[in-house]
């Protein structure tokens, strides 16, 4: 539990900025499933803001993030522009992807966001490799990657973490633990003693975290990737939170009880950091004010917008035997 | 031109683009000693262990890993010293490598080569004969070699180290010690480009990879027979050269498509329906297919041989397409 007396005021109040970025994203992307303009499944991550958000508030522009099909939190706090991403949700012109991924597969290379992944645990190889070309390159940066505990029981998830450690690679490895496999209680489905204790016995240091509590999220983020950048190989942070909604936006999640939903909005990420300080509750206010209409701004701007060209399919396949070269 | 084998001509194409790139490194098991083939003999002491770096045993993370690595600019050589084993990293190669590009609407190149030995040997069975090149033709994004020859595999692994696409590089085990002219330096053989190995009038032959010295073989017996066999070997198959092989079926009337894979919706199915398709009118005879029944490959000699296709068997179907 974060000290109060020797918070960063300011700190705090911009999380609770980007924590309500998030949000009103989120709400503002179900809007559009409820509207039928986003077209195919969202991963809402209303309640895991708090890991997003201090994690990147740690990481530099050119650092290099990849994340999971519930990435849009992820993406928004690496920077990306929301109106891009929204027009990706909605299939449009403009979207990061140019309308070829939509949300699972959301990415912005200009600020590192390297992809958001449809397949669980896939970015943990991929997150591995890119660290292993920043250490053939002899660059600074460190790689990010975050999963949910579900990604802990695929191979790819042994396999990426003993190679980070083999090669002692600059990544930090981030679980974002919010308690189910898509739609199972992932303790149910798990063997020995869960994500963290894996990843020690690989030889990685390993921090378990309250991942609602953003400064404790950021304070660990901060040693972790401080320790990583100078060469000191790969961590691994697990971080306890709450899926407030389904596993996609259309999920009614009756497979858990209303009280335990009830109880766990008493945890609200954003409301729990907004009580760690005092005389900041205008400054809060007027953040949140104005996430939710960039946030609508957002909507608006991507239902307006147009489809991409339908000949557009074709590009971007590949360069040798490219679709548009003959009538393959 | 220097005389090389299969397995040093692929070496030294290797060497020399590392030597031009700095950023073009191998991954893979046991590279450090020479790969499991040699085909990596001696590569340490030029490049040093992390250009030229052993992996564990992780086909998912080596492929994996090479896909990040890719994205972030360097290129990766990957070995899997079996296409057999390389099914272990299916998602990492055919929904992400494949993928990224298209899917995150052009901001990623992932300029990977995925070296898979295919092919059989001798008494290696179902796990270690397999010729899947077909299945990679399937998924839009991967290039598709297979070279036959010493030349080729130095020229065409040179070209893919530099294409900015994944490509699947399945050299034949059978092929490693196969002596042949090279060219030196910088000979480079573009993707989807066949090579016409001998011309003739009666019967088109269209083959890859090790299959395409039985069908050399065979054409040398049709010959003695009176029948001129036009020999194709496509080297590539995704992108493949529809264009000569339509030439030449429209000149010869004949086509055989000879291939080691098993048959049935095999790469030869691809071609036979595209010529059916496009050529029915200038064929002399229904297309033929020549490949494996759908078997696993044994371990005994006998029941492993039944899943080879012969030069006599190509022979056979040739003589009788043409009617003698």
């Amino acid at each position: 539990m974060t000290d109060r007396r020797n918070i960063d005021a300011n700190r705090v109040v911009d999380h609770c900025r980007m924590m309500w970025r998030i949000r009103a994203f989120e709400e503002n992307a179900l809007r559009g499933l409820d509207e039928k303009i986003v077209l195919g499944a969202i991963h809402p991550t209303i309640g895991q803001e708090a890991i997003a958000t201090g994690i990147c508030a740690n990481l530099n522009r050119d650092d290099v993030l990849l994340s999971t099909h519930r990435g849009h939190g992820h993406t928004l706090a690496k920077g990306a522009n929301p109106e891009a991403m929204m027009r990706e949700l909605f299939g449009k012109e403009g979207g990061n992807c140019g309308g070829k991924g939509g949300s699972m597969h959301i990415a912005d290379f200009g600020v590192g966001m390297l992809g958001a992944n449809g397949v669980v645990s896939a970015n943990i190889v991929i997150a591995a490799g890119a660290g292993h070309a920043i250490k053939l390159k002899g660059e600074k940066k460190v790689v990010c990657c975050i999963f949910g505990d579900g990604a802990i029981n695929r191979g790819p998830f042994l396999e990426g973490l003993n190679w980070a450690v083999v090669f002692n690679l600059p990544v930090l490895f981030v679980c974002e633990d919010n308690g189910f496999a898509a739609t199972t209680r992932t303790k149910t489905m798990t063997g020995g003693d869960g994500p963290s204790a894996r990843a020690r016995s690989f030889g990685l240091q390993a921090k378990e975290i309250d991942g609602n509590d953003v400064m404790a999220v950021d304070e660990t983020a901060r040693e972790m990737i401080d320790a990583i950048r100078n060469g000191g190989g790969p961590r691994f942070l697990h971080a306890h939170t709450y899926r407030l909604t389904g596993h996609t936006g259309s999920d009614p999640a009756t497979y858990r009880p209303k009280e335990e939903v009830e109880e766990k909005w008493k945890d609200d990420p954003i409301v729990r950091a907004s009580a760690l300080v005092d005389g900041q509750k205008d400054a809060i206010e007027k953040a949140k004010a104005e996430a939710y209409a960039e946030m609508s701004r957002a909507f608006d701007v991507a239902k307006a917008a147009s489809f991409p060209s339908a000949d557009l399919a074709f590009t971007d396949v590949q360069d040798a035997g490219d679709p548009r070269q003959g009538a393959y | 031109m220097a005389i090389m084998t299969y397995a040093d001509a692929a070496k030294a194409g290797l060497a020399e683009e590392m030597r031009r790139d700095p950023h073009v490194w191998a991954v893979g098991e046991d590279l450090g000693r020479g790969g499991v083939f040699g085909q990596y003999g001696g590569m340490l002491a030029e490049f040093g262990p992390e250009r030229i770096s052993d992996a564990p045993i992780s086909e998912a993370c080596i492929m994996g890993a090479a896909v990040g690595a890719a994205m972030m600019g360097t290129r990766p050589v990957v070995e899997m010293r079996f296409s057999d084993f390389a099914l272990c990293a299916i998602d990492e190669l055919v929904n992400q490598a494949a993928k990224a590009r298209y899917m995150f609407g052009g901001q990623a190149r992932v300029p990977l080569v995925v070296r898979e030995p295919i092919g059989m040997w001798r008494s290696s069975a179902a796990q270690h004969s397999q010729s899947l090149e077909s299945w990679y033709t399937h998924i839009p994004g991967l290039v598709v070699v297979c070279p036959s020859s010493p030349a080729d595999n130095k020229g065409l692994l040179k070209t893919a180290i530099r294409s900015d696409d994944p490509v699947v590089y399945m050299e034949h085990k059978g092929l490693w010690p196969v002596e042949g002219e090279v060219p030196e330096g910088d000979h480079l053989v573009p993707f989807g480009k066949a090579n016409v190995l001998r011309e003739g009038r009666d019967v088109t032959i269209v083959s890859w990879s090790a299959q395409v010295h039985l069908c050399m073989k065979a054409a040398e017996q049709l010959a003695k027979d009176g029948i001129e066999a036009e020999v194709i070997d496509l080297r590539t198959l995704w992108p493949w050269d529809k264009d000569r092989v339509l030439a030449s079926v429209e000149k010869t009337g004949r086509l055989i498509v000879a291939q080691e894979a098993v048959s049935v919706s095999g790469f030869g199915a691809e071609i036979a329906a595209t010529v059916s398709e496009t050529l029915h009118g200038a064929l002399k005879a229904p297309v033929k297919r020549l490949g494996a029944p759908r078997i696993p490959v044994s371990y005994a000699p006998p029941l492993e041989d039944k899943a080879r296709v012969t030069a006599d068997q190509i022979a056979a179907a040739a003589t009788a397409l043409v009617g003698r």
